[in-house]
């Protein structure tokens, strides 16, 4: 068991094994993806209230929920760099913060691009666009927090307690639309229940959601390889691979 | 099909703005990322190479017979 935590926290491992899982990643995420999106765009019937405006859901639904996944992933990453000075996991914060905030300004401009034509408002204060926001300037402070810190054991330190505190804020998001009297509709998927939508709507939607997924799996694999290739340079695997081409 | 024709789809009865310009956005950020973070990936790789060659070079100047003098500087402590 510890054999493996140990190879687990391992640069060259990871190199060596995320290298042979981006290509289907990649490929994999594409084709979810772009099915979804056509499936969803010119193939799914149009919803009876909203007309057509809520084909956003396609993209909507699958950043918001990436934004939200990707932080609780990078929040677990961050208590294994307090607990056991894991060095892939500090590689894997940084590595994918940016990736978050991208996703969740996506979330928020379609959200706010979809509620224009259907609620009649870009933007309300309301409880689950709030906390989104806060999310995305929570994604800007530890990227700022770490770009502030030169020494990288301080600065893995201090972005770790950032992003275990911020932690908080998820379920925030998640059950805003049940606590509070909101403009968001309340979840479109849920474990216990069966969708509300009709399987030609949460099909496709399910598709594009696993697509990113994916695409965010592999976004990881690179962004990470790339801090790993920084920090090891010094290290005789980093040569071989950087002369010879393989780990 | 959910359109009856292409310009009925590129409309999508008053929504299409809406619509085109969230997919448009969506794609656009998912390109530029995903691209940036390959070219920064193989600009690391690139500096690396070049710092491994800079060592070799240096080396190999080091390994070079030496001359009867040497300039090499020498640190004293300050303490």
């Amino acid at each position: 068991m510890w054999q493996i935590f140990h190879k687990l926290g391992s640069p060259k491992w990871f190199f060596g094994i995320s290298t042979r899982f981006m290509p289907w990643l990649l490929a994999g995420g594409v084709l979810l993806l772009m099915a979804g999106v056509v499936w969803g765009l010119a193939f799914a019937p149009k919803d009876y209230l909203q007309g057509n405006s809520y084909r956003i859901i396609f993209i909507h639904v699958p950043t918001a929920f990436m934004a939200q996944s990707v932080y609780i992933m990078m929040a677990s990453a961050a208590l294994v760099t307090l607990v056991w000075r894991m060095k892939l996991a500090d590689v894997f914060v940084k590595a994918v913060a940016p990736v978050g905030l991208v996703l969740t300004f996506l979330a928020l401009f379609t959200g706010s691009v979809w509620g224009k034509p259907t609620w009649g408002t870009w933007w309300i204060w309301d409880a689950r666009l709030t906390s989104m926001l806060i999310l995305l300037f929570l994604y800007g402070g530890v990227i700022a927090l770490d770009r502030a810190i030169n020494d990288e054991k301080s600065a893995a330190r201090a972005v770790a307690v950032l992003v275990v505190v911020g932690v908080v804020n998820i379920p925030i998001i998640k059950y805003s639309v049940d606590w509070w009297n909101t403009l968001h509709q309340p979840a479109t998927f849920k474990l216990t229940e069966k969708p509300s939508m009709p399987a030609e709507m949460w099909v496709p939607l399910l598709l594009s959601v696993l697509g990113l997924y994916l695409i965010f799996g592999w976004l990881a694999c690179v962004r990470m390889q790339t801090e790993i290739l920084s920090r090891e340079q010094r290290t005789r695997w980093v040569k071989e691979f950087v002369l010879k081409g393989r780990v | 099909m959910a359109f009856d024709s292409f310009s009925a789809f590129i409309a999508m009865e008053g929504h299409g703005p809406y619509v085109w310009a969230c997919y448009a956005v969506f794609f656009v950020l998912m390109a530029v990322l995903m691209a940036g973070s390959l070219r920064s990936r193989k600009a690391m790789v690139e500096s690396c190479r070049r710092g491994y060659e800079f060592q070799a070079d240096k080396s190999k100047v080091a390994s070079a017979p030496a001359s009867s003098a040497s300039f090499a500087r020498v640190n004293v402590s300050q303490d």
